[in-house]
């Protein structure tokens, strides 16, 4: 809502400096967004009337004026400007004048003639953006005049950002009152004087939808004068409010909003046909709005119609044809109250933004349009005559809200706020407001203004005291009591501590969006059971994702662009899947590509392998203290031969492998590149430590050379040991493998090492020979594995 | 006996000029060994006559330990320079890189949102999430926003299909906490949340901590008290905040936070950090609790913002592209 501030103290006029006024409106909640010079920075600018003109000999476009400045002699100004005519009273800066951005005027030669000053637009004085030609002032503007004077341009466009619920504020009026009650300075209304009725014509009005449009003022004002103009302070205070003066009549209803709140409409009479009608619209019905734009409408839009056409879509924009124009002589101005929640997103529904929605959506007084009627007829009949028809009033009482009496007890104050207030300084406050207040032993019993739609219940009131004393200005207070010990359960792994686990092994942390484009997730899963936007920005952020891979590879992708040759890194968040009902899954992720170290001197230079990011899994996967192996996958995004899912405690919780190379080549990227995910929640449960009796007796290693078949897995063997010699293994450890010619095709050499240890003695070698002899029968019957030496 | 002073001083000459253990031994035997010149004297003694046999046998054994003691002491120091020109050989470079593994770290958005649940769990306050996707009851009507509301455009909402949302703040956890738990409350909640715009000053999805507390002695002015030491306490700095009237619909009173942020140039200005109230009473209800018995108060706060006030980050965007160059600063 923007406002000129000189409009502002015609309301009320605090001893306060502009700087003053905005910081106080800022701490009021009505936060002020940008304080904007009502013109831009000129100088020696006066009212000038063009008196004679020709066309210049050599530019078609240039006009050679004479132009009239009061005294002295006639000036000789070269003009560009379509609308340059002898009559026209326009601004003209004269030699020596300094416009805006400094730029000064000098007497000039445009193709040879002489010109001595330049006549202005809006543009170049900063009153606008933009303009069609010429400022075109009303014949009656003083020539000669300054122009900073005539069009009091010593003011301050304040822009100020209502929040939803101060709808009462989308006028000078709610401003001005909030104002005055925090200065305690008097409030200036405008006064309204009721006009004389002087005909009897009326249009009827059939109110259809009494629920939605409790209250419906018209009047039909005959025979105004269509050749009159909008009088420049008017013009200037809606300018000040960024709405552009288009016709007395539409202009005057603007005003009107602006003055009092009310927004108004204003239809040309010869293009209803009959009566009025208010009704709500029908599935398929349509409407063609005044910016011509065809809308389609259903049961939910309420309508004024005649008996056959729509007239508007009611508080939020006329129809084409039946509003105001230059031709129109005879007006029918309506003045209504509309239920909010009927209005409420009407207008982004049909893509249009309107002052009036913007307004009746937020709520407007239901017991204002009567004094606005009177306020729009007044200016109307000030600037272009005509005949007063009297008011027809259509209103269901049943359906029109009615001023609420809320209680604010003490007590709540009080438990609310924890600072004390003075009774006395509560009840000012409130009427200060416009409430009216009865003061009782315990509580006030306040009636707000129907304007205000935010004061429903006590908190609201006390919001507006806290408001009105100054929420800087209110003390703070430590948070005492109401303590608990919370809980701290201690067989879940932190969060932090596996992202700083992950930290130490290398991976840096990312965090990539949860929306991927379909044709980044399909490289990776189906989308089966994917969740899709119903309103996304772009196609790139369409889906939700199922898997972390898509936001992860872009990551790698991205980074290896930029020089980055070996790259860890992990993300955790959820993953989003359409089953029964919507499951959202934390994951985790860790991502790998390039070398096993950093370049070095001294260490190997390999690339990284399935093992490196294995062992970095596993010491996630040892913090549960519980069984996990690696069970063999078909995961189509992955290698085939490289890849395994996971299983912790006897539940796949996740996949580990390499990503398929065409996978990769696809998404542009050259390198091998491997990953996990698991399903965070399971890698997080842990047990307590328990102690157990540490054995003062010695361990022995046994070490096991064989030669097993490329088919046979190494899980296979180590569960033949551990079912044999469980009770007895502390540790279990694979020291080599070897693959070449001397051993076969399809075979390769493996070497386990076996630590065994007893609890109540030493092993003696006899002993552990027996439980050895056992093992390796058992590997050979079973897997037919031949055995190379112990 | 001028013999054996002549002998001992050859021989004490001798050792000092030994360099390694060999030359050492060959001095050994030469004077002491079976056929040593020591050895040699002390099988002569026998020739003389007694009365002085007494005192020269006295005389040589005592030559006799003191060569060995000069044995002993010379084989000792080449023991130790040996040593030494063995450990000096083994010399190295100590300036070449030592073999570290690469060190990586959090987000700067988590070790943010680390750093405000750590502040107030300092003040009791408990970890709690919710779902991202979200229903209608949970991010808008339980929070007071009836549908249509134009509060409503003040969040711009992705939808789905079934009338499913993506929560556009933390704000649905207070409800789920409320109806989970029971007052005293006191519950932080960090997490994603999401709203259909994008420019320079938005991404789609970003970061929220929300901080809830119920109990019978919530107060507003507490509240400005709890907000005022965490933004002291986050930027370790005394700053000036400034609670300013606004509006949401889930809490009455409402309030944003301004700080008095120092710019580049010196000049101070007030910026918008945090929004918070207190918590409306129609939103108690919906959470199960009464509020003629409790108060509460709420507030959220964007993390990318504290984040770039911290850590000078000027663009809101650099955190979601992940570009290593900028994560590894957040060390």
């Amino acid at each position: 809502m923007k406002i000129s501030e000189n409009w502002l103290r015609e309301w009320v006029n605090p001893k306060i400096s502009t700087d003053e006024l905005v910081e106080q409106l800022t701490m009021l909640g009505l936060e002020v967004d940008d304080v904007i010079p009502a013109a831009g920075d000129f100088s020696n600018v006066v009212i000038a009337k063009i008196v004679a003109i020709e066309k210049h000999p050599d530019a078609d476009k240039l006009n050679v004026c004479q132009v009239s400045v009061g005294s002295g002699d006639k000036l000789q100004i070269v003009c560009g400007a379509p609308n340059a005519r002898v009559g026209l009273i326009a601004p003209l800066a004269k030699i020596g004048a300094v416009l805006p951005n400094n730029f000064k005027i000098k007497k000039s030669k445009l193709r040879g003639i002489e010109s001595f000053g330049m006549l202005c637009s809006d543009v170049e004085l900063g009153l606008s953006d933009d303009s069609a030609g010429l400022k075109e002032l009303p014949m009656d503007a003083p020539v000669g005049n300054n122009i900073r004077e005539y069009l009091d341009l010593e003011d301050t466009i304040i822009d100020i950002d209502i929040t939803p619920n101060r709808a009462d504020c989308f006028c000078a009026k709610g401003i001005a009152i909030d104002v005055a009650c925090l200065n305690d300075v008097d409030l200036t209304k405008p006064v309204i004087n009721e006009q004389d009725v002087s005909h009897t014509d009326k249009i009827v009005v059939n109110l259809k939808a009494e629920n939605q449009c409790p209250r419906y003022l018209c009047r039909v004002i005959s025979n105004i004068d269509n050749s009159k103009t909008t009088p420049i302070w008017m013009q200037e205070k809606l300018r000040r409010s960024g709405i552009r003066s288009i016709h007395p009549v539409v202009d005057v209803t603007n005003y009107v909003m602006l003055e009092l709140g009310q927004p108004m409409h204003g239809f040309d009479k010869a293009a209803i046909n009959s009566s009025i009608t208010i009704k709500m619209a029908e599935n398929g019905d349509k409407t063609t709005l005044l910016d011509g734009k065809e809308v389609k409408l259903d049961d939910s839009f309420l309508m004024i119609a005649d008996d056959e056409n729509y007239l508007a879509i009611a508080g939020v924009m006329g129809s084409l044809n039946s509003g105001c124009n230059e031709k129109t002589t005879d007006i029918v101005l309506e003045s209504a109250y509309f239920d909010p929640a009927t209005i409420m997103g009407k207008s982004r529904d049909i893509g249009v933004h309107t002052e009036s929605a913007l307004r009746f959506e937020r709520g407007v007084d239901p017991y204002l349009q009567e004094q606005a009627m009177h306020r729009a007829t007044e200016l109307i009949i000030d600037i272009c005559g005509g005949e007063i028809g009297p008011i027809t009033t259509t209103q269901s009482d049943e359906f029109l809200p009615s001023a609420k009496e809320i209680t604010l007890t003490k007590n709540k104050l009080a438990r609310v706020l924890g600072f004390g207030v003075l009774d006395s300084q509560v009840t000012s406050i409130l009427t200060g407001l416009n409430m009216s207040v009865k003061v009782q032993e315990d509580c006030w019993k306040v009636t707000a203004p129907t304007s205000r739609f935010d004061m429903d219940i006590e908190e609201d009131l006390i919001e507006e005291i806290v408001r009105m004393i100054g929420y800087d200005k209110m003390p703070s207070a430590n948070l005492f009591g109401e303590s608990v010990i919370m809980q701290l359960p201690e067989a879940i792994v932190n969060a932090n501590h596996l992202k700083k686990q992950l930290n130490t092994l290398g991976y840096m942390e990312a965090i990539n969006y949860s929306f991927v484009s379909e044709k980044q997730l399909t490289n990776y899963e189906k989308l089966d059971d994917s969740i899709a936007l119903k309103n996304p920005l772009t196609e790139e952020f369409a889906i939700m994702r199922t898997t972390l891979l898509p936001g992860m590879m872009e990551t790698i992708k991205y980074n290896l662009r930029r020089q980055n040759d070996s790259i860890k890194m992990f993300e955790t968040g959820h993953v989003f899947h359409q089953k029964e009902t919507i499951v959202e899954d934390q994951k985790i992720m860790a991502i790998c590509t390039g070398k096993r170290n950093p370049e070095h001197w001294g260490m190997v230079k390999e690339a990284i392998d399935f093992y490196d990011l294995k062992g970095d899994l596993e010491s996630l996967l040892e913090n549960t203290k519980s069984n996990y192996n690696f069970d063999k996958s078909t995961h189509s995004f992955l290698h085939p031969g490289r890849q395994a899912n996971v299983v912790l405690a006897g539940k796949t919780i996740g996949w580990i492998g390499q990503i398929h190379p065409e996978t990769c080549r696809r998404i542009g990227i050259k390198k091998d590149v491997y990953a996990f995910e698991l399903s965070q929640f399971y890698i997080q449960q842990t047990s307590l430590p328990l102690f157990e009796d540490i054995s003062k007796f010695p361990s022995v290693r046994r070490d096991i050379a064989m030669v097993v078949d490329n088919a046979i897995s190494y899980q296979q063997i180590k569960d033949i040991i551990t079912d044999n010699i469980n009770k007895y293994l502390v540790d279990i450890v694979v020291f080599d493998q070897y693959q070449g010619e001397n051993i076969g095709q399809n075979k390769r050499s493996l070497a386990v090492g076996l630590v065994l240890q007893q609890n109540n003695s030493t092993f003696e070698d006899k002993d552990v020979d027996k439980l050895m002899t056992k093992v390796l029968n058992s590997i050979q019957d079973k897997l037919g594995v031949e055995i190379r030496g112990l | 006996m001028e013999n054996l002073n002549q002998i001992l001083e050859k021989a004490i000459t001798a050792i000092s000029e030994a360099t390694n253990n060999q030359a050492l031994e060959d001095i050994r035997v030469a004077y002491l060994g079976k056929k040593g010149t020591i050895t040699s004297q002390l099988k002569q003694l026998g020739t003389l006559a007694s009365e002085l046999r007494r005192e020269a046998g006295v005389e040589i054994n005592k030559a006799k330990g003191k060569l060995q003691q000069e044995i002993q002491v010379r084989r000792n120091f080449l023991q130790i320079k040996e040593l030494e020109e063995k450990l000096n050989a083994e010399s190295i470079d100590i300036t070449l890189p030592g073999r570290k593994a690469k060190n990586a770290n959090l987000h700067p958005v988590t070790r943010t949102m680390n750093r405000i649940t750590n502040l107030f769990a300092g003040l009791g306050f408990e970890v709690k999430t919710g779902p991202e996707i979200e229903d209608d009851y949970h991010n808008f009507e339980a929070l007071n926003f009836p549908a249509h509301h134009p509060a409503r455009t003040m969040h711009d909402t992705f939808w789905f299909n079934d009338g499913h949302l993506l929560r556009t703040h933390t704000s649905p956890v207070q409800i789920r906490a409320m109806k989970h738990m029971e007052p005293p409350i006191k519950i932080i909640a960090p997490g994603r949340v999401y709203r259909s715009d994008s420019d320079q000053t938005h991404t789609p999805m970003f970061h929220q901590v929300e901080g809830l507390v119920i109990g019978k002695t919530v107060t507003f002015a507490s509240l400005k008290g709890v907000l005022n030491q965490f933004v002291n306490a986050f930027f370790e700095k005394d700053l000036e905040i400034r609670l300013r009237p606004s509006y949401f619909p889930f809490t009455e009173p409402s309030a944003e936070v301004d700080v008095e942020w120092q710019k580049d140039d010196g000049s101070t200005s007030w910026l918008e950090v945090l929004g918070c109230g207190m918590v409306h009473p129609n939103v108690l209800r919906a959470g199960g609790i009464d509020p003629e018995i409790y108060t509460g108060f709420a507030f959220g706060l964007g993390v990318e913002r504290f984040a770039m006030l911290r850590y000078g980050v000027k663009d809101l965007r650099q955190f979601f592209e992940n570009d290593i160059a900028f994560l590894k600063q957040f060390k």
